[in-house]
């Protein structure tokens, strides 16, 4: 747990440490912000040739099935190790793993509050500016769609969530949508960026810019911009209904495109496609940014079973394998993945939320044995 | 002279006035349990607006129309080809839509397929939203439910979607502060936020439905979709005989996606109810067979609950008249025509079920007219 509460309130958003580039907008409109990878990972080795990284335990299950995550990554022998987590250490190591963090009424957010969330307050200080969800489904948990492998951007600092709102007058409330240039060609570049790093061939905006016309309109120009810049990947747009409608109808056609996609969309998008795999339990999450950036699991955490050992760490294991890949570390990461994907896919050893009896050290040690 | 005929005149105010009064304050929040339109009838005949619309809108209204004909359902057509296609002339599309306008405010009932809409920054806003808010039509109903005989993977939904028209991300207020930083206004009222939530409080005791469900994003705007759940949250104290609950909008399409099933009524604003009637659609067999309507104070426009202009296959006779067959059925009942409504609707749905001829997106081969065929030989047998 975190106690960075007191960041939460000046930082109104992420303008505030945009500010000098945001400057130069309205000199160069067209100048590309970015020429250099986008949020390329700069973390350093310490003394014992490991790389640190902050892990975030969080409340509930979280204790649990980060324990299990390290568990195996020391029966892979990794290198990293994990000092406690503060904004210091973050910032020190670059990278950060996160469990869930507990619905406290005075920290998360409080539905009608003024509150600002600490997932949002992580997200404003380090300028977490895309959220990576990829969806694949598991070969050991059966739902009404099977081969489901789907990739999803989603812009993380405006938009929709910009928390700009206000009362007109009694019963009459504006919120504002922001779309900036800036912003939009950051994520764009790291989502054709990231198309390229994972080998697929084709990035897709998705947008609403038939109704939505100046703001989507923008993200989709910045889009088509930014894809000058990348030759040998295939752009295109879809409109958000259409993504809703063929993605629920059949999946598989976008096993091999990247989506990027402003903030609601892609916050819906993605707990969706979750929906389509069998929940957030088992899907990782990435909050990418160019000083830091953090992997965590997004489902919450389940005070119901805390310290039960039932809890099934798979979201933040397959978290902290996209965690290591950000590192450049991939063979570690296809190594356990490969071993966690093998233990659900036997069915064994799976824990209760899947239909099995395992506990979460049972499943840990299955992938452990498969090391 | 002048007394006697001011007299009249006065006379007629105060009948006027009598008649009005408790019509009005029924109306001051219209729901379908109030009588809220007076259509045009002449002699015998109801008069609709029929606006076809793009892409595969000229091919099912054409099925629809010769099915209708072949029941002898007293309704005459008032058709408007409006298109939101750019068709080199830009004041003709203006005007059409006008005509349109004009002739569901006469008419205070319309079938409608879908207009297309441009992306482009020149191009016209939508007439879609812009013919919603003029009309201030503002509950969309969509029906999800799955066909009998017609497998997908979900089975047993039942649900409805209730999404609010008129504002929310669809206001189309925006503006550039400075290059390359656009805002986009969503607006949310209590008074349209309260109408549409007793719409669908109302609807479902109607319907003898039992659950209605708010969706929202009130955990992150904490102002606007604060305000929408509040009111329906209040709304839900009138209505202590349904079940009430309210659910995160993204969650929401997690669990549309997995568990259906639990999904009654859902009310939401108009953004969201875009997105999870696409969901909605895609889970009991696309936007093909999915009936809606645009219900308002005064006028109600039926068009397919899933809005898809289908620009890809149109004039291929591939198109499903399927939704806009299912939202004329819902037309007719509206009208009190329930034997013909009966007749058409299960006509479709014995058609679907026996699959011997099903259009393209259901798995079959049967073009438009093969599969308006079918449904004509099997009304003669009902």
């Amino acid at each position: 747990m975190l106690a960075i509460r007191s960041v939460s309130a000046p930082m109104r958003r992420q303008c505030v440490r945009a500010a000098p580039r945001a400057a130069a907008t309205l000199s160069f409109q067209n100048r590309r912000f970015y020429s250099d990878k986008v949020a390329k990972f700069t973390g350093q080795k310490d003394a014992s040739g490991n790389f640190p990284v902050s892990i975030i335990e969080g409340d509930g299950i979280g204790p649990e099935i980060s324990q299990a995550v390290k568990d195996i990554f020391a029966a892979a022998k990794e290198i990293y190790h994990h000092p406690p987590a503060t904004i210091e250490s973050i910032e020190r190591n670059k990278v950060a793993l996160k469990g869930p963090l507990a619905v406290i009424p005075e920290r998360q957010t409080p539905i009608g509050k003024g509150h600002v969330s600490l997932n949002l307050t992580l997200r404003r200080t380090f300028n977490l500016f895309a959220n990576l969800r990829p969806c694949r489904s598991v070969a050991g948990y059966k739902t009404p769609y099977d081969g489901v492998d789907t990739v999803l951007i989603r812009e993380n600092t405006e938009g929709e969530y910009s928390g700009i709102e206000h009362v007109v007058v009694d019963g009459v409330v504006q919120s504002i949508k922001l779309i900036t240039r800036e912003a939009s060609e950051r994520v764009l570049r790291f989502a054709f960026q990231h198309a390229t790093e994972i080998g697929r061939k084709k990035v897709r905006v998705v947008h609403k810019a038939t109704i939505m016309k100046m703001s989507d309109g923008l993200f989709l120009n910045v889009a088509k911009d930014v894809a000058k810049d990348f030759p040998h990947i295939e752009f295109d747009a879809e409109l958000l209904d259409n993504t809703c409608l063929k993605m629920v109808t059949d999946p598989l056609p976008y096993n091999d495109k990247v989506l990027v996609m402003p903030n609601l969309y892609g916050d819906i998008l993605s707990d969706m496609c979750a929906g389509l795999i069998g929940g957030l339990g088992l899907t990782p999450s990435g909050n990418i940014g160019d000083q830091c950036s953090i992997f965590e699991a997004v489902h919450g955490s389940a005070p119901d079973i805390a310290g039960q050992g039932k809890a099934n760490p798979t979201a933040l294991l397959l978290s902290s394998m996209m965690m290591l890949r950000h590192m450049g570390l991939n063979d570690y990461a296809n190594r356990i993945e490969k071993a966690a994907f093998d233990t659900l896919a036997e069915g064994k050893a799976l824990t209760g939320d899947l239909g099995g009896k395992a506990s979460t050290t049972d499943y840990a040690q299955a992938i452990i044995s498969r090391l | 002279m002048l007394s006697r005929n001011s007299a009249r005149a006065a006379q007629r105010l105060v009948r006027a006035a009598a008649q009005q009064q408790p019509r009005a304050a029924a109306r001051s929040y219209a729901t379908i349990q109030s009588d809220i339109f007076k259509p045009t009838k002449f002699g015998s005949k109801y008069t609709v607006t029929l606006i076809p619309g793009d892409g595969i809108g000229a091919e099912v209204a054409e099925s629809v129309k010769t099915i209708f004909k072949a029941d002898n359902v007293p309704i005459d057509w008032e058709q408007i080809d409006v298109s939101g296609v750019d068709s080199g002339s830009p004041g003709s599309a203006e005007e059409a839509f006008r005509e349109s306008v004009a002739s569901l405010k006469r008419n205070k009932l319309g079938l409608k397929g879908i207009l297309h809409t441009p992306i482009s920054r020149s191009g016209h806003q939508s007439f879609n939203v812009a013919m919603r808010q003029e009309l201030d039509i503002y509950a969309s109903i969509c029906l999800i439910k799955n066909i009998p005989g017609y497998e997908t993977r979900h089975k047993n939904i039942d649900l409805c979607i209730i999404r609010e028209n008129t504002e929310g991300e669809y206001s189309g207020l925006e503006h550039q502060s400075v290059p390359g930083v656009v805002e986009s206004l969503k607006i949310i009222t209590r008074a349209k936020s309260e109408r549409i939530a007793k719409f669908a409080f109302s609807f479902a005791l109607a319907n003898g439905r039992k659950k209605v469900t708010c969706i929202h994003k009130a955990n992150i705007m904490k102002l606007a979709d604060g305000l929408f759940r509040n009111t329906c949250a209040s709304v839900a104290k009138e209505y202590p005989t349904l079940e009430y609950n309210d659910m995160i909008v993204d969650n929401a399409s997690m669990q549309c996606v997995s568990k259906p099933q639990q999904f009654d009524v859902l009310v939401m604003p108009n953004l969201y109810g875009g997105i999870l009637s696409n969901i909605g659609a895609a889970l009991v067999g696309g936007p093909g067979i999915v009936p809606g309507c645009n219900m308002g104070r005064d006028v109600a426009v039926f068009e397919p609950g899933c809005r898809h202009v289908g620009l890809d296959i149109k004039g291929k006779d591939q198109a499903n008249p399927t939704a806009l067959l299912l939202s004329g059925s819902m037309l007719l009942r509206h009208l009190g025509l329930d034997d013909h409504a009966n007749r058409i609707s299960k006509a479709v749905y014995d058609v679907i079920a026996e699959g011997k001829s099903r259009t393209r997106d259901m798995g079959g081969e049967a073009t438009t007219h093969e599969f308006t065929r079918a449904i004509l030989n099997k009304m003669e047998t009902l």
